[in-house]
């Protein structure tokens, strides 16, 4: 018996308690997705009902190759677009936000508290809309992909560089100053000692951003404007209105845009939750 | 995460790491170089840094984005005066409190649930996390449909056992609410992640020392898991209240602000007045939100943090 299940502290196990969790569960988180599903293949009449019932003819394949093909394959170049996007901008972030996490963890300087204070500010206060605009519109970058990039670097740098952080503390300094001894350069040390050893916290990293960043909306919606460069996520908002009464191609959009996270989700299961419960347990 | 033995003594500071080193004229080696943090300084720096500081000098002026007009607090003048700017500000904070609250009780009940010996603990676990990756749009524009008053699930399954349901989205009493249920049901899978991985946490020997004292299973929540998953509560807390205090997604694609203005919070006031070409306006608005975030979760988490409880 682990101590979770001390909690309980009934011997056997709850067989009554259990088939009610489960229906609960079914109801309210299994048939909202069992709805997007079944709605996404159904023909155009019966999914304007809007009711949970079998379709009468599975559309799999003429709906997808429609929603594909709407606008102009705007899905494919969306799905092209948050695919640079995504990777552009986690490996960005790691490499950014590990090296600047290695400094802050292993050298003690009276700075550290400021950039404590700094990492600390970019988790709470919320970015300022138009000045951010007017900063990226002065650089030339307004408006281009790149712009969003760098973006979506900068906000997440801090979530980044507090898991890059907390991990350095666990690799002993006796190996750096071995490297050192060793004849290693700052760079050749971070390079190609600590970073491979950060490899677990990585993947956490990687798996965590890359999940944010292809769902993420609010960013794309302000800083990339415009149909021709759209993500996936301004796609589906954009679809919205003009498939209003094509419920079947809305759904299957969504269903088409939920896969990604759903299949980091079961092969990453581990390291998202090592990444999102960091904060959770004392010391 | 493992942690690792340190068998060597490790220096303490640089003071007393290399006393020799010091006699030789102050100069220490270090691989550790500052110049490590510049990528990351320059891009944090340009890209948030100034804007966040150039956000309160434009806050206080007309703006076009090539010329602006200082008016000193117009702005947020207008921002308390008008009523649907004021309803986006009390909407805010109600949507906050509202998710943030729910997502600390149903989050600790269900990790209780989901730490105990029950049937499908895996699968009980994966469901409930999962809306927490799915695209926020897609979920949105899910229940928008499923909330849809005539023919939508929700007010379909609510008329088999004959209640009448409400227009949840469509009704000015309840728009704001609704949307804040959504977000619970998106949100409060993270909350019981945070929850069970501070039960678990939780040293087994308390549990059985508590059950040789004869304590029942209340007892064992009320004394040992609550108190103990403090650090948990404050996590949750504290990252609800700022998701929740910047909320905008949700809100936006299920209503738009409305019906009317019923639904407005300061994200979608702030989006509003971009896209009507207020910067200034907008801008007071992100400050306002700057300045409520930073009013509320520093003296919170403050306090939470304070009374810390030992394991």
């Amino acid at each position: 018996m682990s101590t979770a299940e001390l909690v309980n502290h009934k011997p056997g196990r709850n067989y009554l308690l259990s088939a009610v969790a489960i229906l609960a569960s079914i109801v309210v988180f299994v048939i909202p997705f069992a709805f997007i599903v079944l709605t996404a293949v159904k023909d155009r009449q019966q999914s304007a009902l809007l009711d949970f019932s079998w379709p009468h003819q599975l559309r799999i394949v003429q709906n997808f190759v429609e929603v594909v093909q709407a606008r102009d394959y705007m899905l494919v170049i969306a799905y092209i677009n948050s695919t640079i996007l995504t990777v552009a901008s986690v490996t960005g972030m790691v490499v950014l936000a590990a090296m600047a996490g290695f400094v802050l963890q292993r050298r003690r300087s009276r700075w550290n508290p400021f950039i404590n204070f700094l990492v600390l500010s970019g988790l709470i206060i919320p970015p300022a809309v138009v000045p951010t605009i007017w900063v990226l519109q002065s650089l030339g970058l307004f408006r281009t992909m790149s712009g969003l990039i760098l973006i979506e670097i900068a906000f997440g740098l801090s979530f980044c560089i507090l898991l890059f952080r907390a991990f350095v503390a666990t690799i002993p300094r006796e190996l750096d100053e071995a490297a050192i001894i060793d004849g290693a350069g700052p760079l050749r040390l971070f390079f190609r000692v600590i970073f491979p050893l950060l490899r677990s916290v990585i993947v956490t990293v990687v798996v965590v951003q890359s999940v944010a960043v292809f769902n993420d909306f609010v960013n794309p919606l302000y800083f990339l404007p415009g149909d021709q460069n759209a993500t996936v996520q301004l796609t589906l908002y954009n679809f919205q209105s003009q498939f209003s009464t094509q419920y079947n191609l809305l759904f299957m959009n969504i269903l088409l845009i939920t896969i990604p996270p759903l299949i980091m989700f079961l092969f990453f299961n581990r390291q998202i939750v090592a990444g999102l419960t960091s904060g959770a347990v004392k010391g | 995460m493992k942690s690792v033995t340190v068998t060597s003594i490790r220096p303490r500071s640089r003071a007393d790491a290399t006393p020799a080193a010091r006699a030789a004229g102050g100069k220490i080696y270090t691989p550790y170089k500052y110049w490590f943090y510049l990528p990351a300084a320059v891009l944090y720096g340009v890209l948030f840094v100034v804007p966040t500081f150039a956000s309160f000098y434009y806050s206080l002026t007309r703006w076009t984005l090539f010329d602006s007009k200082f008016i000193g607090l117009d702005n947020f003048r207008l921002f308390f005066s008008e009523p649907q700017l004021v309803k986006g500000f009390t909407n805010t904070l109600i949507y906050a409190f509202v998710t943030s609250g729910s997502k600390v009780v149903l989050g600790l009940l269900l990790a209780v649930l989901l730490t105990s010996r029950i049937v499908g603990r895996a699968y009980l676990r994966s469901v409930v996390f999962f809306p927490v990756l799915a695209s926020t749009i897609g979920v949105a524009i899910m229940f928008t449909v499923l909330m849809n008053p005539e023919r939508g699930l929700i007010n379909g399954a609510l008329g088999l056992i004959g209640i009448d349901g409400p227009g949840w989205l469509t009704d000015p009493k309840y728009a704001l609410m609704s949307v804040a249920l959504v977000d619970v049901w998106k949100g409060v899978g993270l909350a019981t992640l945070i929850y069970i991985a501070g039960i678990v946490s939780i040293p087994r020997e308390y549990m059985e020392a508590a059950r040789v004292d004869g304590a029942g299973a209340w007892e064992t929540f009320r004394r040992i898991v609550l108190p103990l998953s403090r650090p948990a509560t404050v996590t949750v807390i504290i990252l609800s209240l700022i998701g929740g205090l910047r909320s905008f997604e949700l809100i936006w694609v299920m209503t738009r602000g409305g019906p009317g203005f019923t639904s407005d919070v300061i994200a979608s006031v702030i989006y509003k007045q971009y896209q009507a070409g207020f910067y200034g306006l907008s801008t007071a608005g992100n400050v306002v939100l700057f300045l409520v975030v930073t009013a509320i979760v520093l003296p919170l988490s403050w306090f939470l943090n304070r009374k810390e409880v030992d394991m």
